[in-house]
């Protein structure tokens, strides 16, 4: 059962487009920060590798966005840890400590 | 507007939050036990604790006219150390009869170390054993697609647990659907950053419907607001959507999850006084 959004498009588009503007002027702010401290640290640190697959996801124009973004933010394993070895969670999952 | 925050850690709050709660429609809130922020030094800083959730809380609550009741566990960031974990858990069945006690909660796991999982397992047979309410946590941020997928697949070890009596909370968009589909309910909390906004919760509304999905602040000692279930029923009427189906989401359905226990009894009453008046 879904429950059908009485707003149109034109009418979600005008709702919601300044507040979306401003969210994605807040990732090309960050990004810009980040290349002034070091240009090259969005290629080393998987965190922000990740973001940019995310953005890979938004531009690449295929439906349930939000569900991609989380899968690839996400460990994909199911085999629970030998040891615990950190409290928290970072934020996204390093992909390639598998292979290190 | 009258609603029941079924996730709210209250001991971490003022009693301005409870009154600001009150006067914006809550009539009940559920608290799960939790991480405090540090972990404690022993079982005996547990039972204090249960006691503060089932002897002091209520009366804060009260103050205001609103219920509080509780879930009682050993919290997901402290169920790796085994030892504690164990020690916790024997002193929860006393505590099980008191009057606001719902069930147990929030079990479930942190970074899912295999001690997780078998204090998580023994939480749930506790729970089965002495016919609990189970409210579940599922991990943060890149944990939670495997810490959802590893507490579901324990319940589903136990084929007399009726899913309707489980609550498997925090779900996001790439955990829903594997919650629903088993027969759970579905909890999604609202946090300024790390959890749902308000408008992906009503994302999620529109895309499965109300069915067994309750709304919750889960506000605790971090950045979270008490108020966020009333911010959500904003941003359901932001969209135009009917009173009925947000008065559905906020308010019935936690009501008809929480009565399961036979202790959620002002609220039960309120459904029943709304429903004869339809």
């Amino acid at each position: 059962m879904t429950v059908q959004s009485p707003l149109g498009a034109n009418e979600l588009a005008d709702e919601y487009f300044i507040e979306t503007r401003n969210r994605i002027l807040e990732i090309g702010a960050f990004l810009d920060r980040l290349d002034r401290a070091d240009p090259s640290r969005s290629a080393r640190d998987f965190r922000l590798r990740a973001l940019t697959e995310a953005l890979g996801v938004l531009a690449a124009a295929e439906p349930n966005y939000v569900s991609q973004i989380q899968m690839l933010l996400s460990d994909p394993t199911t085999e629970p840890l030998p040891a615990l070895d950190r409290k928290s969670a970072i934020g996204a999952y390093d992909h390639g400590a598998q292979d290190r | 507007m009258k609603y029941i925050d079924h996730h709210a850690h209250m001991v971490s709050r003022t009693t301005d939050d409870y009154a600001q709660m009150a006067l914006t429609g809550c009539l009940a809130v559920t608290e799960p036990a939790f991480w405090a922020g540090w972990d404690r030094s022993s079982a005996q800083g547990f039972e204090d604790y249960f006691r503060q959730l089932t002897e002091f809380e209520p009366k804060r609550a009260a103050a205001v006219g609103m219920q509080h009741y509780c879930w009682l566990a050993m919290n997901p960031k402290e169920s790796d150390d085994r030892e504690l974990s164990r020690e916790v858990l024997k002193r929860i069945p006393k505590f099980l009869d008191r009057p606001t006690v719902l069930g147990i909660g929030e079990i479930g796991m942190n970074r899912i170390t295999r001690n997780e999982v078998d204090t998580y397992t023994e939480q749930v047979e506790l729970a089965i054993a002495h016919q609990q309410l189970i409210l579940i946590h599922t991990p943060h941020l890149e944990d939670k697609l495997k810490g959802t997928r590893v507490s579901v697949d324990v319940l589903g070890r136990y084929p007399k647990l009726d899913p309707a009596r489980v609550m498997v909370d925090h779900a996001e968009e790439h955990t829903i659907e594997m919650i629903l589909a088993d027969g759970y309910w579905a909890g999604l909390t609202l946090y300024p950053q790390t959890k749902v906004s308000p408008q992906r919760a009503a994302d999620m509304i529109e895309k499965y419907g109300p069915d067994r999905i309750c709304v919750a602040g889960a506000c605790d000692w971090g950045p979270s607001d008490p108020l966020a279930v009333p911010r959500f029923a904003m941003e359901m009427r932001r969209r135009k959507l009917p009173d009925d189906l947000i008065h559905r989401v906020i308010y019935e359905n936690p009501v008809r999850f929480l009565s399961q226990s036979g202790k959620f009894k002002v609220a039960r009453h309120k459904l029943h006084h709304e429903e004869v008046k339809m």
